[in-house]
């Protein structure tokens, strides 16, 4: 460890569907050390579980696959490390796949795959009840035996540690279920430069790098709002890379001759992206304080993050239970001038008033606008009434799958038996989707953290 | 004194957490953050959002980004997939706020009238 090595992170991937040349580029393009890839959001949990049950093979992220057996020999060749949460609820099958592609890609016998598993609560649920971990929703205080019956998936987020353990074991590709984002990258800075579990301030600096990796190119350009017109090459964006050095601090930088733009503006604004506090942004390893994040141009396409501080971690691991909540379909008719909203107005109505005569009861009923106030809602007023067109988008929530089902049914109708100058109804009847509701709760570590193995075999 | 509107002077990203999304407005300029400061408090927030924010509107500092980050509870809909809404993950919010209006000083309503917006006679592929 000399005191100038500095370690490249590369971010490959933001979420579940993001672009699949991006991690390519990342790996062609110039020096990295780590890719992360960041598949999971607050619901891709529940949508991998769903798969899960139809199929005992799925449940992770099945595009990570095919881009290793692509990057694989590249990333061998080059030494360049893997480290991703695309096992979502079945990193065993996922670890599997992976092992396969390796051999496919022509790198067995010279790599080694890292399997992170214990963060799944399901198996194990009702015992954590019996031992009187309550599970309360954090935003409403309920226990989770309220809602027992109807949890589909239960997750602790866990940190670096594992991710760690697995990379002193000499894993190359590193896959866990619900590691938290951040910790894909700062779990290998952990590793290269040997800071101390209490190292808060290194490892809070490290959480900042995490944040701003892990939602790809939101940090170098992507829904980037300050000049977007300007910003060049997009269409192959650079995702962020953050070059660390052995205190902690970073740059944010791209590959040279990858588009997107790296300033502190762009970063700042992935910064704030799905903030809460920023004196305490909690993570299963310190908590960092966002506030003392400093930020300097120190060249094109490079801004300097210095350490902030970091203070201890508590004594909890946050958990993403989602839970089966009833059932909604969202439907859509375009309407033309003149009076394009009025029309859409009307068939609202219309449509209501038959719901009203099935005797069909919904919890939630919402009618928008598109083109006008789906987006801004009451602050955009009433339409004016030579808006060229605009599309009526109807949604409905219900416990009661047949009357959503039936909903569906009532779309189409209006074309020939409500207001006129209507199209757009190609797409065929809506789909009823099943709710997969959110309940966040806090766990004490002990419950989980003896539960966390670390595996890592030969491709 | 002039009104301008708050695209003008400031930048913004959204994003949710549950039932809430989170707004944070970054002045261009660090010298205009005392004005957003100023200005941009959490009852006017809540006032100018309305009926689309159901719950409280809390409001963080940020000096060191000159930036504020509001938290706007009971504003999707129920969050996640429960919510009907087209935007239920609340990640146009970001200009919503950028609609609000700020009282300035004249010369900095004159320097600041076209920021934020695309500049007349741009076209698509003009960045390259």
């Amino acid at each position: 460890m000399s005191t100038g090595k500095t370690v490249r992170v590369a971010s490959g991937q933001g979420f579940w569907g993001d672009d699949l040349e991006a991690p390519v580029r990342q790996v062609e393009r110039g020096p990295i050390d780590y890719l992360m890839l960041d598949y999971l959001a607050e619901v891709t949990m529940s949508i991998m579980q769903k798969q899960r049950s139809r199929d005992p093979e799925g449940g992770f992220a099945r595009d990570f696959v095919p881009l290793m057996e692509r990057i694989f020999p590249a990333c061998v060749e080059k030494g360049i490390r893997v480290v991703t949460n695309a096992g979502g609820v079945n990193p065993e099958g996922c670890a599997e796949a992976l092992v396969e592609a390796g051999r496919a890609a022509g790198v067995a016998g010279r790599a080694k795959v890292g399997l992170v598993t214990g963060d799944d609560l399901m198996d194990r649920l009702d015992a954590l009840l019996a031992d009187g971990h309550e599970l309360r929703n954090m935003e409403t205080g309920a226990p989770l035996s309220e809602i027992r019956d109807q949890v589909q998936s239960a997750n602790a987020y866990i940190g670096a540690a594992p991710i760690v353990r697995a990379l002193e074991k000499g894993a190359d590709v590193i896959v866990t279920g619900r590691s938290t984002d951040t910790a894909l990258t700062y779990a290998p800075l952990m590793h290269e430069f040997g800071w101390a579990a209490d190292d808060w301030d290194r490892i809070a600096t490290g959480v900042v790098a995490g944040h701003i990796n892990e939602c790809g190119a939101q940090a170098t350009g992507g829904n980037c709002l300050i000049d977007w017109w300007s910003i060049p090459g997009m269409a192959e964006v650079g995702f962020p890379i953050v070059e660390a050095g052995p205190d902690g601090s970073f740059v944010v930088t791209k590959h040279d001759g990858t588009g997107g733009r790296v300033t502190r503006a762009s970063v700042a604004e992935q910064i704030l992206y799905e903030m809460g506090d920023p004196s305490e942004y909690i993570t299963p390893d310190v908590i960092a304080d966002f506030t003392t994040i400093r930020l300097e141009e120190e060249g094109t396409d490079r801004v300097r993050v210095h350490t902030v501080k970091g203070r201890p971690a508590t004594e909890f691991l946050k958990v993403s239970i989602a839970y089966a909540s009833g059932w909604k379909a969202t439907g859509t008719l375009t309407y033309a001038w003149p009076d394009a909203a009025a029309k859409a107005r009307a068939a609202d109505r219309i449509l209501r008033e038959r719901l009203d005569r099935l005797g069909l009861a919904f919890d939630e009923i919402r009618t928008e606008l598109v083109g006008w106030d789906s987006t801004h809602g009451a602050l955009v007023g009433p339409p004016p009434a030579d808006l060229p067109e605009v599309q009526l988008r109807i949604g409905v929530r219900s416990s009661d799958h047949a009357a959503v089902e039936r909903f569906t049914r009532e779309i189409a109708p209006l074309v020939l038996t409500g207001p006129p100058s209507v199209t757009g109804f190609a797409g065929g009847r809506p789909r009823v989707q099943q709710i997969m509701a959110y309940w966040p709760a806090l766990l004490r570590k002990e419950a989980v953290e003896p539960h966390l193995v670390v595996e890592v075999k030969d491709v | 004194m002039s009104r301008i509107q708050l695209v003008h002077l400031a930048h913004a990203r959204s994003g949710d957490k549950g039932d809430t999304a989170n707004v944070g407005v970054i002045a261009y300029e660090p010298e205009h953050y005392p004005l957003l400061r100023e200005q941009l408090t959490p009852e006017r927030v809540k006032a100018h959002f309305g009926p689309m924010v159901k719950g409280d509107v809390e409001r963080f500092e940020l000096p060191n980004l000159h930036a504020l980050n509001f938290l706007l509870h009971g504003a999707l809909g129920g969050g996640g997939t429960m919510s009907l809404m087209n935007d239920a993950q609340g990640k146009v919010f970001s200009t919503a706020i950028l609609r609000m209006e700020i009282e300035v000083p004249d010369a900095v309503a004159d320097a600041m009238k076209d920021r934020g917006r695309v500049p007349a006679g741009w076209t698509p592929g003009a960045a390259g």
